[in-house]
């Protein structure tokens, strides 16, 4: 089924849910409106309006209302009606740029003469502000199991008891979040950041936009953006810091709009377009004319150029970042440490693989944290920034779990440094997430030296799994290494057909599946010879080549001014209003200082 | 232990498309690594390497994974570094390691699966350049080429 259908689908499917339980709707859902049904606005936050009709409308009878009223009046211009939209045999009405500036419940008829859709919004104002700064570092697929084999590797545990909490465990309020989008009960990690960084649900793969039915993803119907807002309203400084490359969904999500995460090349050049005070992460292939080998751009744009010319410093190694977040007249930081994504710590800095090697300067996101506090700060109406640890999730999704949990060690690192950073100035909230789950969890240990012939006799579970025997001898709170005797088990519980080898990739990242001359991903021959490994059959269908997310909730905690507002069960898009409170952007009259 | 660049044992893969008489890793022409191909970290651009340029325009060995299946009206494969288990047209094509090369076999090949190494023998053709049919764009391509597979 495709995306389309299965959209419209779901479309009738809530009308008739909405039906039988009395709450709203109009005549047949034959009209698509967005921003959708029980969609929440920040006062003045732009959005474009945009009605599909069923079919090919007369202009005379397409009437679009607003509590009753044109909304021509209302939002201040008039939508332009499509006779028929580009590869759509169907009409639709289209205003962009337009925002509502009355809090309440409004409601909006779309009508082609014969049937009539309705849609609720509810538009929210804030409090005053409370907070300068507002730091949100996201976990990417960070889940409970990861969380978990984290403290246990780096803070250490005896008699049930751990030796020390992580960083993320250590603050005053949390929350399960619902991180399900418009399309799917499971999402992706553009349309879960997006949640963040707009407060609106919108579909996989979708960053600052609501996914239209058109082919073309550069036009469909926007929503502004965190990053937008700050910088229009109050003239905060915004940074972007991730270990992913920057064109990736989480980062992207600061700064474009767009219904395809995979147009790289566009997002690189919305993040320019956006000119965040910081910029920082990997991905330089996408910001190179196509001229430098090396890049992965279709024209001759050089955006590592545009930057310069824009008084940006410019930095390729933890060296060049550092010394310029030194220096206190730099304002500007755009920083690029790989062509791609980044290495994780365990490649990095433990087992170097000849990939991790070619890139030996790369800095560590705790570092990259420091280097953006100190440039953001140096702006006095404040900053937003998000720090994406990337890896996690690029790591579990080929189910290689100690990669990542070395991943959500340094994320726990980075917390560290914010946390530090929010304590020492009481004016920054900070929240620490993850966008979306994995099917992840500790189930036992593995111990080499156990009774049995098969690695699974090997596994001990409950009193037969007793505790790892991980060391950490340079007290860095990183196991020096995750291939020791008796070492965590840890099941990932969706999978293509691979080998278990019950035993960490040491010689570089996992790849489970490799694709047949089918199309179907079949089990990797290269881990077949492992010693003990045995084959295990997918789980997925065959077109999976990796591990997938889940729609478990996510545990969010936070601190610092505002997150009293985190409690209990909340939808992601909530943790925009968290933040938009905490900045008061919907104030009376916005405030430059808390 | 065996990681995802081990070679190989057992495995029933076909000799495709014969290499020039020779005991087994036989070579045609200079033996080309992908580690020698460009100068450079590869952050703000890479340049082809001495190495490289001096070897435009004859025949040389590459040993390397052939991409997962290609449109079948593809008259090329893409070699690459290490295996890949992304699928070439259904991510975007932005999606390519860096440093892949593009070949062009000199008869009709046969698929060979991901995870095994293949020796490939061709005319390095070095620079910029579009496949007319498919679009790909590509750096370095080995012509007329013929390969093997290492198992």
């Amino acid at each position: 089924m495709t995306a389309k259908t299965l959209r419209h689908l779901l479309t009738a499917a809530c009308a008739a849910a909405a039906l039988s339980t009395g709450l709203s709707a109009g005549g047949a859902a034959a009209q698509t409106v967005y921003p959708i049904d029980r969609a929440d606005l920040l006062v003045g936050q732009k959005f474009d309006l945009k009605v599909e009709f069923a079919g090919v409308v007369d202009p005379a009878k397409a009437k679009v209302t607003i509590d009753g009223k044109d909304h021509a009046a209302v939002l201040g211009k008039a939508a332009t009606f499509i006779e028929k939209e580009e590869g759509v045999n169907a009409s639709a009405l289209l205003l962009r740029d337009v925002a509502l500036n009355m809090p309440g419940r409004h409601t909006v008829t779309a009508t082609d003469g014969s049937s009539t859709a309705t849609v609720t919004w509810t538009v929210y104002a804030t409090g005053p502000r409370k907070a300068k700064n507002v730091v949100i570092l996201i976990g990417d697929g960070l889940s409970v199991g990861h969380r978990t084999a984290a403290r246990i590797m780096s803070k250490g545990i005896k008699e049930g008891k751990y030796f020390g909490k992580l960083a993320i465990d250590d603050m005053p309020h949390m929350a399960l979040l619902g991180t399900s989008g418009v399309d799917s009960i499971v999402t992706d990690s553009a349309n879960s950041a997006h949640a963040y960084t707009t407060g609106h649900k919108s579909s996989v793969n979708a960053l600052g936009v609501y996914a239209d039915r058109t082919r073309n993803s550069l036009d469909d119907p926007k929503v502004e953006i965190i990053s937008e807002i700050v910088k229009r309203k109050l003239n905060m400084a915004v940074g972007i810091v991730s270990d992913a490359e920057l064109q990736d969904a989480t980062p992207a999500s600061m700064a474009a709009h767009t219904r395809r995460r995979a147009d790289k090349a566009e997002i690189a050049e919305m993040l320019y377009a956006l000119k965040p005070e910081v910029l920082m992460g990997g991905g330089s292939a996408y910001f190179l004319p196509q001229s430098v080998a090396g890049s992965k751009r279709k024209d001759e744009k050089n955006l590592v150029e545009m930057f310069k010319a824009d008084g940006y410093k410019v930095a390729t190694t933890a060296a060049d970042m550092t010394a310029a977040a030194r220096d206190p007249k730099t304002t500007r930081l755009f920083g690029v440490y790989h062509p791609s994504n980044m290495d994780g710590h365990l490649d990095r800095a433990i087992l170097k693989p000849d990939y991790a090697r070619k890139y030996p300067n790369q800095p560590d996101l705790p570092e990259m944290a420091k280097a953006a506090l100190d440039v953001l700060s140096r702006n006095p109406n404040g900053f937003v920034l998000m720090i994406e640890a990337g890896l996690i999730d690029k790591y579990s999704h080929p189910l290689d779990w100690e990669r990542a949990v070395y991943d959500t060690i340094m994320l726990d690192k980075t917390t560290e440094v914010v946390k530090e950073f929010a304590s020492r100035r009481g004016d920054t909230l900070v929240i620490v997430t993850p966008d979306h789950t994995h099917a992840i969890s500790v189930v036992g240990t593995v111990d080499d030296n156990a009774k049995g012939e098969e690695m699974r006799e090997k596994v001990g579970v409950y009193e037969k799994a007793g505790y790892p025997n991980y060391v950490d001898a340079d007290r860095d709170g990183y196991p020096d290494s995750p291939d020791v005797s008796k070492r965590l088990y840890v099941t990932i519980g969706d999978y293509p057909d691979h080998y278990e080898t019950w035993r960490p990739k040491m010689e570089g990242t996992f790849v489970p599946a490799v694709k047949d001359k089918d199309g179907n991903y079949v089990a990797n021959e290269a881990y077949k010879s492992v010693p003990g490994a045995v084959f295990v059959a997918g789980n997925l269908p065959r077109e999976a080549s990796d591990g997938v997310h889940a729609a478990d909730d996510a545990l969010l905690t936070a601190m610092g001014p505002g997150s009293e507002q985190i409690h209990g069960f909340m939808e992601n898009v909530d943790v925009f209003k968290v933040m938009a409170n905490a900045l008061g952007l919907g104030a009376r009259s916005p405030r430059k200082q808390p | 232990m065996i990681g995802r660049r081990a070679v190989l044992g057992g495995l029933a893969v076909p000799l495709l498309a014969a290499l020039p008489a020779g005991g087994a890793g036989a070579a045609e022409g200079a033996r080309l690594r992908f580690d020698d191909l460009y100068v450079g970290d590869g952050i703000l651009g890479m340049e082809f390497s001495p190495r490289t340029k001096e070897l435009a325009g004859r025949r040389v060995t590459m040993r390397g994974y052939m991409a997962p299946p290609l449109k079948a009206e593809a008259s090329f494969f893409v070699l690459t570094r290490n295996p890949v288990d992304l699928c070439p047209f259904c991510n975007s094509d932005a999606d390519w390691p860096v440093d892949i090369v593009v070949v062009y076999p000199g008869r009709e090949a046969e698929f060979v699966r991901n995870s095994v190494p293949i020796d490939v023998s061709g005319t390095l053709q070095v620079g910029p350049y579009r496949d007319p049919a498919s679009g790909f764009h590509s750096r370095l391509r080995l012509t007329d080429a013929a390969f093997r597979a290492l198992n």
